[in-house]
C-alpha cells in the first residue's frame, strides 16, 4: 500500500542537449527541489501538472496515475486538480484580485469543497489580502501578486500545490512579508507542496525534505 | 426620421449601405475569428496557402473579386445554385449578394485585426488557467476572448468601414439596382454619371464622411472602454 499523498515522479525529457532523468518520491508536507537555474526544476513542474509531455515517465499521486508513457496514459492539467504557483504570478489581468482568486473555484472539486476546504475568507485571511480584493492585478505590488497567486491556486482546491520560485522575482523585505505565509500555510493546510528554489535559506524555512538537483538529475536528499 | 433635405432614393442608399455593411461584419465574424485563430496558433500544412487566399482580396483588383463571386455564387453556379436549391438563399442581385461581396472585401483586414491580437496573448495566462481546473474551452470563454476583444472590435470597425465604401466588387456581382443593391457608393457614382447629379452626390458623400467618422470615433471610445479593463 502506498502512502497517503505520496508522489512518485519519473521523468525522461530532453530539451536540445539537455536532458531531464530523474525519479524521487516525496510524503505529506513541504518537499523543496533545490538546485541551480537551469537544472530543470521548473521543467519538473511543468510535467507534474500536464503542461509538459515528456518523452518517457510516469507520475502517481496519492495512488492516482497522471502520467504513464509505457500505457499511454496522460490526465489533461485541467483534470489534474493541481495547484501551480507560478514565478510570474500569471494573474488575469482582466479579472479583479476577487476574481482571480475565485477563478478555480468554479471548477473546482466538489467533494472536497463539501468537506470544509478553504473559502475566500480563510485563503484571504491567511495571506492578508482583504484590503485588495476590488483592485486589478496592474494596480498590486509584486509582493501582493504573488500572494494572490498563492490563494488562487489554494481556493481551487487542488490536491497538491506546485510553488516555482515564489519569492524569487521579490526584493528582500517582501521576502521576509512572505515567507512566514507560506510557513502558516504548510503548518494549516493538509495539501502537500513541493517547492522549487534555488535559495538555501528559504529552502531551509520552509521544506521537511530536499531534494537536489543537478544538470536534470536528482543528487543527494535531506530529510529534516 | 427622414430628413427631407434627402430624396427617399438617396435616404434608400444610405438604409441599405447600413443594412449591407452591418450584415457583412456580423456574419464574417464567426469565419473570421475561426481564422485568425488558425493562422494564429495552428500547425497544418498549406497555411501559407490559406493566408495567402485570406488575403487575395486585398491585392486582386475589386472587378475581379466581384467576377469570381458572380462565378461562384451567380444563380446558376454551382455554390450559388447550391445555396438557392437547398437553402432558400439567393445573392444574385440581391441585398444580400452585396453583403457577401463586403464580407469578403474586408475579410482580410477583420482576419489580420483579429489574428494580431491572438498573437499578443500570453500563452502562460492560458497555461495557468488550465492548472486551475478550466478545461480549453471555459480557458478561450474567460481568458483568451476577453484579451483579444479590443483586436475583434478593431477587426469588426475595418470590416464596417471597408464595407461602406465597398464599390467595385458589389457593383460587378450584384449589379447597381436601387432599392436592392444601390449602396451609398453606388448611388453617388450614377449620380455623376447623369447632368445635374452633383447636388446628391455631394450630399450622400457627406453623409459616407459623417458615418465613416461617427463609427471610427464610436469604435475608438469602445477600444478605450475596453482597453481599460483588458490592459496588464
Amino acid at each position: 500500500m502506498s502512502r497517503p499523498d505520496r508522489l512518485e515522479v519519473a521523468l525522461y525529457h530532453r530539451l536540445g542537449d539537455f536532458t531531464i532523468d530523474i525519479a524521487f518520491r516525496t510524503d505529506s508536507g513541504a518537499t523543496a527541489l533545490f538546485g541551480p537555474s537551469g537544472s530543470g526544476k521548473t521543467t519538473v513542474l511543468h510535467a507534474i501538472a500536464g503542461l509538459l509531455r515528456p518523452e518517457r515517465g510516469r507520475i502517481v499521486f496519492d495512488g492516482r496515475v497522471m502520467l504513464d508513457t509505457a500505457s499511454s496514459v496522460f490526465v489533461q492539467p485541467y483534470r489534474r486538480e493541481v495547484g501551480y504557483v507560478f514565478q510570474d504570478a500569471r494573474l488575469f489581468p482582466h479579472l479583479t484580485v476577487r476574481q482571480n482568486l475565485l477563478f478555480g473555484r468554479f471548477f473546482a472539486h466538489r467533494q472536497r469543497r463539501r468537506n470544509g476546504g478553504m473559502t475566500l475568507e480563510n485563503v484571504v485571511g491567511l495571506l492578508g489580502i482583504d484590503h485588495i480584493l476590488s483592485r486589478r492585478p496592474v494596480n498590486l505590488s509584486g509582493g501582493e501578486r504573488q500572494r494572490v497567486a498563492i490563494g488562487r491556486a489554494l481556493l481551487a482546491e487542488p490536491c497538491m500545490l506546485l510553488m516555482d520560485e515564489p519569492l524569487a522575482a521579490l526584493d528582500a523585505a517582501r521576502k521576509a512579508e512572505i515567507l512566514p505565509v507560506l510557513e502558516r500555510l504548510r503548518d494549516v493546510s493538509r495539501v502537500p507542496i513541493l517547492y522549487v528554489s534555488h535559495d538555501v535559506s528559504e529552502v531551509s524555512r520552509i521544506a521537511n525534505n530536499v531534494i537536489v538537483m543537478e544538470n536534470g538529475r536528482a543528487g543527494e536528499r535531506w530529510q529534516s | 426620421m427622414q430628413a427631407d433635405w434627402l430624396t427617399s432614393e438617396e435616404w434608400t442608399a444610405v438604409r441599405l449601405s447600413l443594412l449591407v455593411a452591418s450584415t457583412a461584419v456580423i456574419a464574417s465574424l464567426p469565419f473570421g475569428m475561426l481564422l485568425a485563430y488558425l493562422l494564429a496558433r495552428g500547425r497544418f500544412y498549406g497555411k501559407t496557402l490559406l493566408d495567402t487566399v485570406v488575403h487575395l482580396p486585398l491585392i486582386l483588383p475589386p472587378v475581379v473579386t466581384g467576377y469570381l463571386l458572380l462565378l461562384s455564387f451567380g444563380r446558376k453556379a454551382p455554390i450559388g445554385a447550391f445555396l438557392a436549391d437547398n437553402f432558400g438563399i439567393v445573392f444574385s442581385f440581391r441585398w444580400t449578394g452585396a453583403a457577401l461581396a463586403c464580407a469578403v472585401m474586408g475579410f482580410p483586414f477583420m482576419v489580420r485585426a483579429i489574428r494580431l491580437s491572438i498573437e499578443a496573448v500570453d500563452r502562460k495566462l492560458e497555461a495557468a488557467a488550465l492548472t486551475l481546473g478550466a478545461s480549453p474551452p471555459f480557458v478561450f470563454i474567460a481568458v483568451t476572448l476577453p484579451l483579444i476583444l479590443p483586436g475583434i472590435i478593431a477587426g469588426m470597425v475595418l470590416s464596417f468601414a471597408k464595407s461602406m465604401g465597398e464599390f467595385g466588387a458589389t457593383i460587378t456581382f450584384v449589379s447597381n439596382i436601387p432599392g436592392e443593391t444601390q449602396t451609398l457608393p453606388s448611388a453617388i457614382y450614377t449620380f455623376t454619371q447623369v447632368p445635374g447629379g452633383d447636388a446628391g452626390a455631394m450630399r450622400l458623400t457627406l453623409i459616407s464622411i459623417a458615418i465613416s467618422m461617427a463609427a471610427l470615433i464610436g469604435s475608438e471610445m469602445l477600444a478605450r472602454f475596453v482597453g481599460r479593463h483588458v490592459s496588464s
